[in-house]
């Protein structure tokens, strides 16, 4: 067996004038994709806002410079992650195919072994 | 290379351990020396092939084609479509696709590889190494996918192969025309996907690379000179690659709702049937385009079904029906856009219009041979 963390991405303006139709579909998705893979989920979690993100870089003089918002501006930002299980890509990439991904889509990470 | 007496043996025995090592370094991790272990895997795999050399000749043959000889039941047939599926696992890139098929199911060095993609040798190496890598990272399967998504994975496989004809069929940059090389590998792998993986779209792919490719004789003069379909001698095509794949085209139009390859096949069987080019039957051509459009709609077919109604119907019908692709960004670079007009605008007689059309594709165009031929069109608008 492997992890993977499945990395959920979207366009957050897009869901939130989607309302409370989408917003109820996007849950009832997740429900469900829970009970059905429940043996092969390790983890998960849905993220606040890219509004509510800040960044730290280590800066030239040995400090850190902190900002407000996500590490990489993009259209699509990382709203949240399962951490599954699978036997190979192919399973990894079945189980992930199940998760809601309205307006985004998701990216597979193998996670990396350290021996 | 010590144990085997040929290279080619070797070759074999060194894939048959890189796929060995796809199993079972996914179910038990990579071990601490990869290449000893490879070493090893493939000099037993060696020893044993020597051991067995009367049946191995019949079973290592790229084409695993019916033969009369009996036959240990084995495996190696389903290795060989693992290696498939793995090596055009659509996560990997199209480019490492390619790649790797050619490197592992061809057999070809990383050199020949490299000099068929015209990149160097350490920029293919790369592009090997990173597949790999991710292969082994990401474990990427090393066996045939289930069944829900199998007719998915079998078209990522067919894109790969199609891929690898096209390339050769018309090399995108360079002096020949044609890469037979490439042409011939890509045969050579379709068949062996049919022996293992029967269908519609499979036969419709062979068929199609038999029907153009048996033009090949005639697609050049003899000072290697660009010859349009309707300047070949059609009695020097390939009758027998013809015949097999009209054949073959037939079976896979009885398969019913035909898919993009056998749509093509029929396309290329229209033209292959016709004994000169003034009998081809354009509106037959334009109908299959239709169809081609509503099930792979891409701007390059509703291109072909603007130059096929330009056929059937005139100049000035093919210009009106090429305007629209005028704004399409994906045929921005794509020089049969220009080409096409170019033409038309020459034989409704307007000169001027179809030199700067021409311009623009001499500007877009790579290849020598193409260069050659639209310059030589261009120079006789006088």
């Amino acid at each position: 067996m492997a992890q993977y963390l499945v990395l959920i991405y979207g366009d957050e303006k897009a869901l939130q004038e989607g309302g409370q139709g989408v917003w109820d579909e996007t849950m009832k998705g997740h429900n469900d994709f829970g009970a059905k893979h429940a043996t092969e989920i390790a983890g998960g979690n849905a993220l606040q806002g890219a509004d509510t993100a800040t960044s730290i870089r280590p800066d030239a003089a040995g400090g850190f410079t902190v900002t407000d918002g996500p590490f990489l501006e993009t259209k699509e930002t990382l709203g949240g992650y399962y951490l599954v299980e699978a036997i190979d890509l192919d399973a990894a990439i079945a189980i992930a195919k199940d998760i809601p991904a309205p307006a985004g889509g998701l990216e597979v990470r193998p996670v990396m072994v350290f021996d | 290379m010590r144990v085997t007496r040929d290279l080619d043996l070797a070759e074999e025995c060194v894939q048959d351990a890189f796929a060995k090592a796809l199993t079972t370094w996914a179910s038990d991790g990579i071990p601490s020396n990869p290449g000893a272990w490879l070493t090893t895997v493939a000099r037993n795999r060696a020893l044993d092939l020597v051991r067995r050399e009367a049946t191995l000749r019949t079973k290592l043959p790229l084409l695993v084609e019916d033969d009369a000889e009996p036959r240990e039941p084995d495996t190696f047939p389903d290795d060989r479509l693992r290696l498939v599926f793995t090596c055009c696992h659509p996560a990997l890139s199209i480019e490492a696709q390619v790649a790797l098929t050619l490197r592992l199911l061809c057999g070809l060095s990383t050199a020949e590889v490299a000099r068929a993609f015209l990149v160097s040798e350490p920029t293919m190496a790369a592009r090997i190494t990173r597949a790999k890598k991710k292969i082994a990272a990401a474990r990427i399967p090393y066996r045939v996918p289930d069944p829900e998504d199998l007719p998915a994975r079998v078209d990522a496989v067919l894109a790969v192969l199609h891929l690898l004809f096209t390339t050769g069929h018309t090399a995108p940059a360079g002096e020949a025309l044609v890469r037979h090389d490439l042409v011939r590998r890509s045969l050579a792998l379709t068949r062996m996907l049919r022996s293992l993986l029967p269908g519609a779209e499979v036969d419709g792919l062979l068929a199609l690379i038999l029907l153009t490719d048996a033009r090949r004789a005639t697609r050049v003069d003899d000072d290697g000179r660009l010859l349009l379909l309707e300047q070949q001698d059609r009695s020097r095509w390939d009758r027998e690659a013809i015949d097999e794949g009209l054949d073959l085209t037939r079976h896979a139009l009885q398969q019913g709702s035909p898919g993009r390859y056998a749509l093509q096949a029929a396309l290329a069987a229209v033209h292959a049937e016709a004994v000169t080019w003034e009998q081809t039957d354009w509106r037959e051509i334009v109908a299959l385009y239709g169809l081609l459009a509503r099930r792979w709609p891409t701007p390059v077919v509703a291109l072909n079904r603007a130059v096929a109604i330009g056929m059937a119907d005139g100049p000035q019908a093919g210009l009106d029906a090429l305007a629209p692709l005028g704004d399409e960004p994906t045929l921005a670079g794509y020089p049969y856009l220009a080409a096409s007009r170019a033409d038309f605008l020459r034989r409704l007689g307007r000169a001027e219009e179809a030199r700067t059309a021409y311009q623009e594709a001499l500007l877009l165009t790579t290849n020598t041979v193409e260069r050659d031929f639209l310059a030589a069109r261009l120079a006789g608008l006088g």
